[in-house]
């Protein structure tokens, strides 16, 4: 009941938010955005901040799963949800293939085998333009609909967007608290000390690889219908580069952590938007100096300083009593 | 046949740059095990440095020198103020620095210079010299011959001055280096300055060829780091050999099999090495310490 009183607060508030709010634009519209963003930062928070196998492609699960839906309700006018469960099947058998290669990589060198799984996505998404539309994307999608009702407002959306992302960091963590999370931290930790208490590594990791993968695509379906438009922009190496910097910038291997700097990056160009030319610039400054003075992130820092202080609180009475 | 040699001559021209940019990322690699994602900026700041002195009325060389310079100070005020503050932070958070110093770079580039395209004219005229039915154009003998000079120039800094020296002691043992007088922080600043100077004069080398915006640096940058991965992330030649690779792999691809996956090819190429020698061609496999 207490590891999760956190957990039970923010869900309270991401969903009193609608109710409170109901015509806000900052809650139905960017709020989808957010959730949408949480998700992905808390999937790829399971593989890099859990397992410590860092990521830069991680977008091209996202957009597999945005055009998978999107070229099979469209140009072959199947289901969504049957779209969605293909889409989703062929992600996992393909992350399941790819995982074992490309995690016995280590470091830099994963780092750049999954830098290119993504621009090569990236690329197919752009080249292949019989089937995804080149660069001009495609739009059209059929609406989705759940127990028979379409999902056509701002309003519903959030509602699923919501319920999915509570569902997916319920999930995260929990498996931080399970076996398979200490599987996972042990391997974070060293691989050869793990694979010496008996933990099947290359498992281990291509297992976390595959979930990751999923819930990606997952999300990406979600999106092409809200969306009702995919194009490869929204999948390119800079948004790979952008879910891996919510993570750290949050506070690697923390769940709320992945939230907080999902939310924070989502928001961050709504509010600089106001300093048009400059805000590049301020982008920029503001992530290196976050990584400069907290190099372990945001979330982690802050919960460092609460709890130092509440330990202070609590030593200073016994002190004084004796 | 001449169609190889064409493809050998704008392969190896790409690829030259190429190298230098990754010769860059692994000097820094070597000095401070940072890889540093603003490596692609320098060739950027580099190039549209040089454009807007040209345009200001400097001579040819003057302006070229003056880009040096202006880039070379970004690269000791990268490490200065971004890299020496976060000395204990994890590979992950350094990368993410490096990630946000290049966005910042970039931010920059864009108010000064605006989002225009611009291009350097040719060292040395355009008219192309023809060799059987290949024909190569005066600046591509620049780059191939400018980058030759600069690799060479690296390798005897390395393997013959004292400085060069330090610099790679600092790579096998900071400690140790430290203990034997070694001042390891000023060699990491040489090394930030020596690779922005590689980038800057890569920039300037190749702008006559491709044009260049405020934008132009990350590709670029992100290909220097396949080259240097390529090779085996932190061997020098190994670096100069992956540019060349990539850039021959890039024009061949683009010639035989489509130029619309000219960059999938490259990757995939990447990846496929990478699964059969998982550090780089060059590289040294490396123990995990427990």
């Amino acid at each position: 009941m207490k590891r999760l009183s956190g957990y039970y607060v923010f869900a309270l508030v991401t969903l009193a938010l609608p109710v409170l709010f109901p015509d806000n634009y900052y809650v139905t519209v960017v709020g989808v955005t957010v959730c949408t963003n949480i998700v992905l930062a808390v999937s790829l928070n399971l593989l890099m901040g859990y397992a410590g196998q860092i990521s830069l492609g991680h977008a091209a699960f996202f957009g597999l799963g945005a055009y998978s839906s999107a070229v099979l309700t469209v140009r072959y006018g199947m289901n969504p949800w049957l779209a969605m469960t293909a889409g989703t099947m062929m992600v996992a058998a393909l992350s399941y293939v790819l995982s074992r290669p490309i995690l016995k990589l280590k470091g830099h060198y994963l780092a750049m085998a999954t830098l290119g799984l993504g621009i090569i996505v990236h690329i197919f998404f752009v080249q292949a333009d019989q089937l995804t539309g080149g660069p001009d994307g495609m739009s059209g999608l059929p609406a989705l609909r759940l127990f028979g009702y379409p999902i056509d407002s701002d309003l519903k959306w959030y509602w699923v967007f919501s319920v999915f992302m509570l569902l997916s960091v319920l999930f995260s963590l929990n498996i931080a608290k399970s076996r398979a999370g200490r599987a996972l931290a042990a391997v974070h930790g060293s691989e050869i000390a793990a694979q010496m208490l008996g933990v099947d590594t290359a498992k281990v990791k291509s297992h976390v690889f595959v979930f990751s993968a999923v819930l990606a695509c997952i999300t990406g379906s979600l999106f092409a219908h809200q969306q009702d438009f995919v194009s490869p922009e929204s999948f390119s190496f800079f948004f790979s580069i952008e879910l891996v910097t919510m993570v750290v910038l949050g506070g690697l291997g923390s769940t709320f952590g992945a939230v907080i700097g999902a939310v924070l990056l989502s928001l961050l160009p709504e509010v600089l938007i106001v300093f048009e030319d400059f805000e590049v610039l301020i982008f920029g400054a503001i992530l290196m100096v976050i990584m400069i003075f907290l190099p372990q992130g945001l979330f982690v820092a802050l919960e460092q300083t609460f709890f130092k202080i509440v330990r202070r609180k609590r030593k200073e009475p016994a002190d004084a009593a004796a | 046949m001449d169609q190889l040699l064409q493809f050998l001559i704008s392969g190896l021209t790409v690829g030259s740059i190429y190298a230098l940019v990754a010769l860059g990322f692994s000097i820094i690699y070597n000095a401070s095990d940072v890889v540093n994602f603003a490596q692609g900026e320098f060739v950027m700041i580099g190039a549209m440095s040089a454009i807007f002195l040209l345009k200001d009325g400097l001579p040819y060389p003057v302006a070229a020198f003056c880009a040096i310079s202006i880039t070379v100070l970004v690269g000791l005020a990268l490490d200065k103020l971004a890299i020496e503050p976060a000395k204990n932070a994890t590979v992950v958070t350094t990368i993410i620095i490096t990630i946000g110093a290049s966005i910042f770079l970039r931010g920059a580039a864009l108010l000064i210079w605006g989002k225009e395209i611009y291009g350097l004219p040719p060292f040395t005229g355009d008219q192309p010299i023809t060799i059987g039915s290949a024909t190569i154009l005066p600046q591509n003998i620049w780059v191939m011959a400018g980058t030759a000079a600069a690799v060479m120039a690296v390798k005897y800094f390395f393997d013959r001055t004292l400085m060069g020296k330090a610099i790679m002691a600092c790579s096998f043992n900071k400690k140790a280096a430290y203990l034997v007088g070694i001042n390891v922080q000023h060699m990491l600043l040489v090394s930030y300055g020596l690779s922005a100077a590689l980038g800057s004069a890569a920039g300037i080398l190749v702008a006559p060829i491709t044009f260049m915006t405020y934008g132009s640096g990350v590709m670029l940058g992100l290909k220097g780091f396949c080259a240097a991965i390529l090779g085996g992330m932190g061997s020098s030649m190994g670096a100069v050999a992956g540019g060349l690779l990539l850039g021959l792999i890039e024009t061949v691809g683009a010639g035989f099999i489509s130029s619309g996956y000219k960059d999938a090819i490259a990757f995939f190429v990447i990846m496929l090495v990478l699964f059969i020698r998982p550090s780089g061609i060059l590289g040294k496999a490396e123990s995990e310490r427990v």
